[in-house]
């Protein structure tokens, strides 16, 4: 996404001889937007005025009309510097001053020119190609020495969002998380976002994949039917969990229990909680999920839809995991890697009953990527919806109950 | 007393084309030129009152005539004019040796910021005008605001016809004003109707804003415009103004009439 946009200054009498009027006039009669971002007014009548303006256009070539309309009316562009450029010192070591990103849209000036950062995502430092002219972000741990890393503020501009276009929840978020909303319009917009998504995927049109992030409470509160059809009818594209959601879903399949608890009879059942044990076991012998489920061993549930569907599925794991199984990437930096690199194309990401989950995967998301996080605790959607973003949507709710009524709004008749 | 700069036609032709009104085949009446001049002179001195101090004029600078490009007096402080147009770059040097020859302060403006003098700066003693777009640029009234502390409102000049506020807005002494409303955007317009009562705005006809007829100068209650000017005369008169109407068409062949050939300097 190129976002063009200059700042100019405008100096003098600008407001009684309607000056100012007339520039925002012509941006706007133009087609361009603007954000009068400083504006000093002058005391006395003869004391003169000062007004920042941050000039915005769908092209280039238009931002170029527009600043060429509003020069000879006194907008000059404001000299802009190049950003400051160090060498990292060492591998996996950031040079001091080192700029940290955010997660909104990033241009860096090199060489005279803006240049949009790639990959776009909070808490990275910025390598800048001075040959190629581009820039990207780069993970601490994956900075090498010598690499030419951004420092200091100069020469960066982080564009804010704009509202989007589609008038639908995702449009008007204002970082409010409650448990007193009605969920019914959310989720119904969340469901056309999917039937959208799904178009453009099966067309082939780039950043139309839909991500679930989610916790094994899918299993256990029982959203795993309505979860397992959401990825049947292909509206999801990319799977992230841990070790649990995967384990639990296939206890299902083999014991008709999640951990230990038997999912028609809705209680305990005798040695249930070695069922995961025995599941992950039971895996790990046959060498992965996929082939547990081609050899139809594993024949039900999330895992063996995303298997059929061919889901990529990230599965990051923690410290207190049982066995893992087999795919579960143990190393937290290489499951961040892999997290990041499924990021790419994603048109929606929904972050659905699990804390570390949802967090880790709302620090890599673009802020210009719409997410819903649901929970039942409402301190999880809020901490994603500080972020800051227009475009995350926070529904403090079960996620079972979330799963059904979505699948239902798209069709699922269980 | 008013005191105006003026410089005799000895040279005065038309050598170039910088404005619609030039046209090197549309030669001018040397001697018809210096006529007019000298009438000029006498209305100012004799029936205005005006002192007139007379600048040498130079062979090969044809537009020296034009004094109101000289710059712009301010008390002792005069700002010597930086023109668009390579063509009369060539009188800025004249104009500023005048000036501190006279024993004026004189500050400059940066080079490349276009500045014509009182062809663009006019103004009642509070609240000065700049004309911009067509050979003045409007930076330099911001600049001009901050070293005299005035007000300068710019007003966009939209007629290449009218290519020097002079030629389509004359300040007068009672605070009325005398121009010519489509010669300006409609913002500048605006600006103008609010801040002048209806009462106090004098509109000529097309045709004589045409003949220049806002190309006036006003000393006191007395108003010398170019000769062809009658409803533009009544205007004044309506108002208490005397007006004084004297032929300058071999100068409106180069784009001027009256105000153009003089620079107030008190």
């Amino acid at each position: 996404m190129l976002h063009d946009q200059e700042t100019v200054l405008l100096q003098g009498h600008i407001i009684d001889s309607l000056i100012l009027a007339k520039v925002l006039d012509t941006i706007l009669m133009m087609g361009g937007t603007f954000d009068l971002q400083d504006m000093q007014i002058g005391k006395t009548r003869e004391e003169p005025s000062r007004a920042k303006i941050v000039v915005r256009a769908s092209s280039a070539k238009l931002l170029s009309e527009i600043l060429h309309a509003i020069q000879p009316h006194g907008a000059s562009v404001e000299s802009e510097r190049d950003c400051r450029l160090s060498a990292a010192p060492a591998d996996g070591i950031f040079p001091d001053e080192f700029y940290a990103t955010t997660h909104l849209p990033t241009q860096v000036r090199v060489r005279d020119k803006w240049v949009e950062v790639e990959g776009i995502e909070m808490d990275l430092g910025i390598c800048v190609d001075t040959v190629r002219l581009t820039a990207r972000t780069v993970p601490m741990g994956e900075v090498k020495r010598g690499d030419q890393v951004v420092i200091g503020r100069e020469g960066v501009r982080v564009i804010p969002l704009q509202r989007p276009r589609d008038r639908d929840v995702f449009s008007f978020m204002e970082s409010q998380v409650s448990s007193e909303r009605p969920h019914g319009r959310v989720i119904s917009d969340i469901a056309k976002r999917l039937v959208q998504l799904r178009i453009g995927f099966r067309e082939g049109k780039a950043g139309s994949k839909a991500l679930l992030a989610g916790g094994p409470a899918i299993v256990h509160a029982g959203g795993r039917e309505a979860l397992t059809w959401l990825i049947d009818e292909e509206f999801i594209q990319v799977l992230f969990c841990g070790n649990a959601l995967p384990a639990h879903d296939m206890e299902v399949d083999l014991y008709g229990t999640s951990l230990g608890y038997g999912h028609a009879a809705g209680r305990v059942v005798p040695h249930g909680h070695e069922h995961h044990l025995r599941t992950i076991n039971r895996i790990r012998a046959i060498g992965s999920i996929e082939a547990a489920v081609r050899s139809g061993v594993i024949k039900t549930g999330i895992m063996a839809a995303c298997v059929r569907r061919g889901v990529h599925v990230v599965m990051a794991g923690t410290i207190r995991d049982d066995g893992p199984l087999p795919g579960v990437i143990t190393d937290s930096l290489e499951a961040q890697a892999a997290m990041r690199a499924a990021i790419p194309g994603i048109g929606l990401a929904m972050l659905v009953a699990s804390t570390l989950h949802a967090v880790a995967t709302g620090n890599l998301l673009p802020a210009t990527t719409p997410s819903v996080c649901v929970d039942v605790n409402p301190a999880v959607p809020t901490k994603l919806a500080d972020r800051g973003s227009f475009q995350a949507v926070g529904l403090v709710m079960d996620a079972a109950s979330f799963l059904r009524e979505l699948a239902r709004e798209l069709g699922w008749r269980p | 007393m008013s005191r105006l700069l003026v410089c005799p036609p000895d040279y005065f032709s038309i050598e170039y084309e910088i404005n619609p009104w030039m046209r090197r085949s549309n030669a001018v009446n040397s001697d018809e030129a210096v006529r007019q001049w000298h009438h000029l002179m006498l209305v100012l001195e004799q029936d205005v009152g005006a002192v007139l101090e007379r600048m040498k004029p130079v062979p090969g600078l044809p537009d020296l005539v034009f004094t109101a490009n000289a710059g712009s007096v301010v008390g002792g402080t005069a700002v010597p004019s930086r023109f668009r147009y390579p063509e009369r770059q060539r009188e800025e040097a004249y104009f500023e040796d005048w000036f501190r020859e006279q024993g004026y302060e004189v500050v400059t403006l940066d080079p490349g910021n276009f500045f014509e003098g009182a062809g663009d700066l006019l103004g009642f003693p509070d609240t000065w005008f700049g004309g911009y777009r067509q050979r003045s640029d409007i930076r330099v009234y911001s600049t001009l605001s901050d070293w005299f502390h005035r007000e300068i409102i710019p007003l966009e000049l939209v007629d290449n016809r009218f290519y020097h506020l002079d030629t389509c807005l004359c300040p007068l002494s009672g605070g009325d004003l005398l121009y010519f409303p489509p010669a300006f955007d409609r913002y500048g317009q605006e600006v103008l109707a609010e801040r002048i009562a209806p009462s106090k705005r004098l509109v000529p006809p097309e045709a004589e804003a045409l003949r220049f007829a806002c190309n006036a100068v006003c000393v006191g209650t007395h108003v010398v415009l170019p000769a062809g000017c009658p409803e533009t005369e009544s205007l004044l008169t309506s108002r208490g103004y005397v007006p004084h109407s004297v032929p300058l068409d071999e100068f409106m062949k180069s784009g001027g009439s009256a105000k153009c050939l003089t620079l107030a300097l008190d």
